[in-house]
């Protein structure tokens, strides 16, 4: 019973509970779940689909999660900014005006590269509007919200720009002679990186003091504004990396459809994963696995045969259950209701004995 | 000596780095107020004053293009009926400090069971508003309650309000649905209703007919929610509860307000409005589908906070959130009216004049908390 009670407790129950469940309904429902099949050199089944699917949203969770700490905010450009970079990206590659293009106007890496370097500075805009002008993260965000998937259907000319080079689809799809799906290694790169930073330099410690009480942080020294800053550009690097993965998958930018709800998306995997959106300390393997829960959820959803329209419900119904059971108000009631049935016990057995 | 000069300078400046935060739960909070309401009206006058001049410049460059016609600036009202019931109870939950996402799916969804339910089952007109509004009642409570009284974050539980919304949506029915003049002619009268206005205001197109300038009930109904809304604010207990929760949670629990229920009521507010907001949408646009009203709420925030309402809480006017509507609306005429240009343009505008105001905002706040 303690031993539960203390597994409960633990920081990462929450998240591994949920992924449990929902692979344990998946095992029910269909029991060829989890077998995975060679096909033409490359790996099948639900469970490399999950692990390739949530890819963008593991890396916008990673990003999210350093803003949701650091501001008690959350960003809600994400999504639009990944579309932003997705058709930056596709610009440089193909020249503007350029509908279909089979030969690249610059070397790949460049065009990539500038799809990454603009989520960043859109996060820098985000990053000096919350940190230098103290604007709530979610104002402060919502202009780019509204303008970012504007400017990259202006930069792609109002229309879709497909980039018909072989090369382009590797970081979406599969690079040739490995089974594996290159956005899973993307994700793992990304992990790695922004954990090796948090862990190896003081920032991680940082990026919570200053979330637990900016004030005291700054008192004791440490420069808020700056870490604040910083985190909304490590935010906006992982969008533009997730837009550039999102449109090398259909090689091609989509502006209106790149990245829709994805915001929504990491903000949930956030939450499931353990931690608080009133900022302060955070769990970054919590918000993985709650991007890949979330994304298993979907991919259920969608093998039940629910249509994509209609699996919100179940989205809605899964995030109500879990904040409630997360809801301090809730868990003190149970406390209450468990001490209470204690003292009754304990009450009980004292009468017992004295008898 | 030395020691105790630097120890002085270090209070000095952390008192003077804790002035410069924004969510100040200062001690004299009516004071606050009394002197926030100055940078505010100035707000107010300033997006009242850019919405005319915006609306003036259009029709001098567009005069050829009838954009200087009454009917154009009516049309404005008649296109954003629906928009101007929602902001009203945003700014509702605005003001408590919250903020409520799942408008624009609550509308969706509203048109969605107007749609089925008189397209499709062919119950009657009444009983299909009656319902929706009940609905928007309900929906709320439960919203409220999780935000009030469980205390969980607005933000959340409005998201997983969106989500149910829009897949609700989706469940009563994926395909789109219009409501025909012989499915429900009296909805369909109501949709069509047109109320003109005096003669004079008329004038002669090229066909050389009177064009006589005409606005639709939905505008009726969108105006009278405005003013019964701002009465609300200004005149009733809930009113100024709502104010006084958004100024300071636990100044107003001091002062023996029920934070819970007027933020409960304050969540039941904006979806019924929402409701409203979602009839006068239906009857601009009579089908139903699962795409409808999508990105409305960010319009709804946007409108609410060019209208000068904080997202701290505590400060905002729907009379500003109206002109809010009115300024968003009047670049997207124009843009329209250009022809020429693409309409993500109106986009980009709105977002740099929401980015523009959240700036003053935040001078404002930075001027006023230096003042101090």
């Amino acid at each position: 019973m303690s031993s539960l009670k203390r597994l409960v407790k633990k920081k990462l129950f929450l998240p591994i509970f949920c992924m449990i469940l929902v692979l344990l309904i998946n095992l029910l429902k269909s029991p060829t779940f989890f077998s995975i099949a060679i096909n033409n050199g490359v790996l099948y089944g639900r469970l490399i689909d999950i692990l390739n699917r949530g890819s963008e949203i593991a890396i916008l969770a990673v990003g999210q999660t350093l803003v949701v700490a650091v501001s008690a905010g959350t960003d809600i450009s994400v999504g639009s900014v990944m579309s932003l970079s997705g058709c930056f990206c596709c610009m440089l590659l193909a020249g503007y005006g350029v509908n279909s293009a089979t030969t690249l106007a610059m070397p790949m890496i460049v065009g990539m590269l500038g799809g990454v370097l603009m989520g960043a500075l859109c996060g820098a805009f985000n990053g000096a509007l919350v940190a230098k002008l103290k604007i709530q993260p979610m104002v402060a965000t919502l202009i780019l919200f509204t303008a970012a998937r504007a400017i990259g259907l202006l930069l792609c000319d109002n229309q879709i720009t497909y980039i018909r080079y072989e090369p382009y689809k590797y970081l979406g799809n599969f690079l040739p002679g490995v089974p594996i799906p290159t956005p899973i290694f993307i994700t793992i790169a990304v992990i790695l990186v922004v954990s090796i930073l948090l862990k190896k330099t003081a920032l991680g410690m940082y990026i919570q003091a200053v979330g637990i009480n900016g004030r005291a942080a700054r008192i004791s020294g440490i420069n808020s504004d700056v870490i604040c800053f910083v985190c909304y550009v490590i935010c906006g690097v992982c969008a533009g990396i997730a837009g550039v993965v999102a449109s090398s998958r259909i090689y091609s930018a989509d502006s209106n459809n790149i990245g829709l709800n994805f915001e929504l998306d990491a903000i949930l995997a956030v939450a499931l994963g353990g931690n608080s959106l009133a900022g302060g300390k955070f769990n970054l393997p919590g918000s993985i696995i709650g991007a890949y829960t979330i994304q298993a959820i979907t991919t259920t959803l969608l093998a039940m045969g629910v249509s994509t329209d209609q699996a919100p419900v179940v989205k809605a119904i899964i995030v109500v259950i879990i904040v409630i059971v997360q809801a301090p108000t809730f868990k003190a009631w149970l406390e209450t209701r468990s001490a209470r049935r204690l003292a009754a016990e304990t009450a009980g057995a004292g009468e017992e004995a004295s008898e | 000596m030395k020691t105790g000069n630097t120890l002085l300078g270090r209070t000095g400046n952390a008192n003077s780095s804790m002035q410069h935060r924004p969510r100040n739960m200062s001690s004299n909070t009516l004071l606050h107020r009394t002197r926030s309401m100055n940078s505010n009206t100035l707000l107010l006058v300033i997006t009242i004053v850019l919405f005319f001049v915006m609306y003036a410049a259009g029709c001098l460059i567009y005069a050829d293009k009838g954009f200087a016609h009454v009917q154009t600036f009516l049309n404005l009202f008649i296109t954003n009926a629906g928009l101007i019931c929602v902001p009203c109870g945003m700014t509702c939950v605005m003001l408590t400090g919250g903020i409520d996402i799942s408008v624009g799916s609550l509308v969706a969804m509203d048109c969605m069971i107007l749609a089925y339910g008189m397209g499709v089952k062919g119950h009657s007109c009444l009983s299909q508003l009656i319902l929706v509004l009940v609905v928007g009642i309900v929906f709320g409570f439960v919203q409220g309650f999780l935000v009030g009284y469980l205390q969980i974050q607005p933000f959340i539980v409005t998201m997983a309000g969106l989500f149910f919304a829009r897949g609700m949506t989706a469940v009563i029915c994926t395909d789109q649905i219009s409501i025909t003049q012989f499915s429900n002619p009296a909805y369909y009268a109501m949709a069509n209703a047109k109320i003109f206005l005096p003669r004079f205001l008329g004038y002669t197109n090229s066909k050389g007919k009177l064009q006589i300038p005409f606005i639709r009930p939905t505008v009726l109904i969108a105006l009278a929610v405005v003013i019964v809304i701002f009465f609300v604010l200004k005149y009733t207990r809930f009113g100024r509860n709502l104010y006084a929760v958004g100024g300071s949670q636990v100044s107003a629990a001091m002062m023996g307000l029920d934070v819970k229920s007027t933020k409960l009521k304050a969540y039941v507010l904006s979806s019924f409005l929402c409701s409203i907001g979602g009839i006068c949408y239906s009857l601009n646009t009579t089908p139903g589908s699962v795409q409808q009203a999508k990105g409305f709420e960010m319009d709804a925030i946007a409108s609410a906070v060019i209208g000068g309402t904080l997202l701290t809480g505590g400060v905002g006017n729907v009379i500003g959130s109206l002109f809010g509507v009115l300024t968003t609306g009047t670049i997207t005429t124009l843009v329209t009216t250009n022809g020429k240009l693409l309409s993500s343009w109106a986009n980009i505008a709105t977002a740099a004049l929401l980015c523009f105001f959240i700036i003053l905002q935040s001078i404002f706040a930075y001027v006023k908390n230096r003042n101090k």
